[in-house]
């Protein structure tokens, strides 16, 4: 019990008797990684709840998958567009004085330094390299601020498919500068008028096309959500990141991080960075979700995107998960001033790791993931993604409580330029 | 008022020689009186089933026309109390189906929901997002209640699959009648003609997707259809709300009309 770093905040009795519990959760599921072998179910949650012309594409996918996720040929050719095409491997980078500041060794995962700005291009392009194996000629994709959309965009103009990117209207005005990067790159972006016209209605409107297109397309999801395999696949592809960074930290400290850390919307990074982790117990994983205003919720809309800390079980997209919805199961919208976080679901793996205890849900609001992106930006003369400044405010939190542990591995899954038009808007502009 | 079972429907039809027009509406679309009025005009014209679909925020299987007719109803104040006091009101002596996804069923808890849609008269249930993999807890619940649990069959459904459907599934089988998601089109496609004679079953089969003129109607009947399903043709007479009850009784004589002859 020892091995294992506390980092709970601020630290109650009511704490300690959650920790033991969580102790005693994670002993009882050490072979957590292998739940994903019962065929895309993660405990109660995942599964494949999706229109039946859908399921004959599900299959194909999954056959595909299975097929090819072990084949020399196409594993060195991903190895080879990860390396040359998105500039990994990405460094662990000791921020000396973010350390100095939070008394821990703070190592930072550079997958800002991705090709593209963020993590999102090891999916991207994985996916993108089976579609082409699958014989697939169209790839079509969702995307929320634009960071996964122009992953593909990235991925799909090099291995030469039509790509099609689905946007909420609402995005779109929001963040033109992406949507024309896509568009630089051959990608048509789709704006879509319906719904709540954000990124679920994106999502809805790219399996809308799916249903209507299947036989030549594939469509691109760009998080560990959705219908099985999807959650399985793409945690695969972002699992380089967390594999690297146990190469890393050996190389670096002769020893296992105390934690790691990574901010958590549909939770690809979170995953990526995780699941080679899951079975070293002696590693605390923490999900940082992004808390919005407030963990409330008006009739209509959440005021945050944190489904694991404050969502309900249901199905969304095609899986059993942790979901923000009303009494009568309407999806509610989420908040987040973090594009990349403002979802209303999560990856059904994520949702399954922490109600096991294997993972830690926490959840930073607006305002301390702000305080965030200034602090590492004037430390360390890094600019993090609003999204990964979520993973960032923790260290505040964790450290105030004393539980940062020794040595910590906090995700650093985007570069802040994209944000940059935001914080400023907040500050009633420079 | 004591509702017809579906298959009770079905084989007063077989009787008749005809085939049968269901007719989808959304529910509180766009009010609960609405509803009261709309229904009684496609019963006036020859409906035999109708539909009510109860809205859900994210829609994934339908076109426009659909989605938006959810969010009106949404937007209406409609959740799922209402919805079942509305289904009680209802007049009409027709069965009543109910068609949504999943979670709501599910937020609401699974046997609470068909409970309450059985109370209410509703005698199928319709759920486009659950494959007959994911529907066990369902099935028990409609088997309890006596709730037939329809389920849909597309053109890409294996051999397999349309086998494991056959075995769960009861009222009638909904063929999806093209890729794709519901919404009006010009033709019927070859798929249905190809899907409906690969599929042998003595449940009805019922078209739908893409059907919205009396000529349709009646190239699918003659292709060996037991029914045709027919939605976003009426939704939009709604939502452009002139002369609706006329022109919705039209348009079902019409489908009906095609429906009539023998196959």
């Amino acid at each position: 019990m020892t091995g294992i770093k506390v980092s709970e905040f601020p630290i109650k009795d009511s704490d300690l008797n959650e920790l033991a519990n969580e102790l005693a959760g994670s002993k009882k599921n050490l072979k957590v990684g292998e739940t994903g072998q019962v065929k895309g179910k993660y405990g109660k949650y995942g599964g494949q709840y999706v229109p039946e012309v859908l399921m004959p594409a599900l299959k194909e996918l999954e056959e595909g998958y299975e097929q090819y996720k072990n084949d020399p040929e196409f594993l060195a050719e991903l190895d080879h567009y990860l390396r040359e095409f998105a500039g990994r491997k990405t460094p662990l980078y000791f921020a000396r004085n973010l350390s100095k500041k939070y008394g821990s060794k703070i190592y930072l995962k550079r997958e800002d330094l991705v090709h593209g700005g963020a993590h999102k291009l090891n999916n991207a392009i994985g996916q993108a390299l089976l579609a082409k194996y699958m014989g697939k000629t169209r790839l079509i994709a969702e995307t929320g601020a634009g960071q996964h959309g122009t992953a593909t965009a990235m991925a799909g103009a090099n291995l030469g498919f039509e790509t099609v990117v689905y946007m909420g209207a609402k995005d779109v005005k929001r963040q033109q500068m992406n949507a024309y990067r896509m568009e630089l790159m051959g990608t048509e972006v789709k704006p879509v008028e319906t719904g709540s016209k954000t990124l679920k209605d994106a999502i809805n409107e790219a399996f809308r096309d799916w249903v209507t297109n299947i036989e030549n397309t594939h469509y691109l999801i760009g998080s560990v959500v959705g219908p099985h395999p999807y959650p399985v696949m793409v945690r695969d592809f972002q699992s380089v990141i967390g594999r690297e960074v146990k190469e890393q930290i050996l190389q670096k400290e002769g020893r296992m991080p105390d934690s790691i850390i990574a901010c958590a919307g549909g939770g690809s990074n979170a995953m990526g960075i995780f699941h080679p982790f899951v079975e070293d117990t002696e590693v605390k994983l923490i999900a940082v979700e992004a808390g919005g205003k407030a963990l409330k919720c008006t009739q209509k809309a959440a005021l945050h995107s944190a489904c694991l800390c404050a969502g309900e079980e249901g199905i969304l997209h095609g899986a059993r998960t942790k979901v923000l919805q009303d009494k009568n199961g309407q999806i509610l919208e989420s908040e987040s001033i973090s594009a990349g976080l403002d979802y209303s679901g999560v990856g059904p793996e994520l949702a399954y790791l922490s109600e096991s205890g294997r993972v830690t849900a926490r959840y930073a609001t607006d305002n301390e993931a702000l305080e965030a992106f200034h602090e590492l930006s004037r430390l360390e003369g890094i600019i993090p993604a609003l999204e990964s400044s979520h993973a960032l405010a923790y260290l505040k939190k964790a450290s105030e409580a004393g539980e940062l542990g020794e040595v910590v591995v906090v995700n650093l899954s985007g570069r802040g330029d994209k944000d940059l038009e935001t914080v400023l808007s907040l500050r009633g502009g420079v | 008022m004591e509702r017809q079972k579906i298959s009770e429907k079905f084989s007063e039809l077989r009787e008749r020689k005809e085939g049968a027009l269901i007719c989808y509406i959304m529910a509180g679309d766009p009010s609960a009186e609405g509803t009261c009025t709309v229904v009684k005009a496609l019963v006036d014209g020859g409906a035999d089933i109708i539909e009510l679909g109860f809205p859900f925020s994210d829609p994934v299987a339908d076109g426009p026309t659909i989605q938006v007719a959810g969010q009106r109803a949404l937007a209406a104040g409609l959740d799922t109390q209402r919805y079942f006091e509305l289904v009680k009101a209802l007049k009409v002596r027709i069965p009543l189906v109910c068609m949504t996804y999943y979670n709501p069923v599910f937020r609401y808890g699974v046997e609470k929901f068909v409970e309450q849609a059985a109370d209410s008269g509703i005698s199928g249930l319709i759920v486009p997002d659950i494959p007959v993999e994911e529907a066990a807890d369902l099935k028990n619940s409609c088997d309890k209640h006596e709730v037939d649990l329809i389920f849909l069959v597309a053109p890409t459904t294996t051999e397999e699959r349309v086998r494991k459907i056959l075995e769960r599934g009861s009222g009638f089988l909904y063929l999806v009648s093209r890729l794709g998601v519901t919404g009006t089109r010009e033709d019927v496609s070859s798929s249905t003609r190809e899907l409906l004679s690969r599929i042998e079953t003595r449940l009805p089969k019922a078209v739908g997707f893409g059907i919205s003129t009396g000529k349709q109607a009646a190239e699918v009947r003659e292709t060996g259809a037991d029914a045709v399903i027919v939605g976003s043709a009426f939704v939009r007479i709604i939502e452009e709300g002139k002369d609706v009850s006329e022109r919705l009784e039209a348009l079902a004589r019409e489908l009906k009309s095609g429906m009539a002859r023998a196959s």
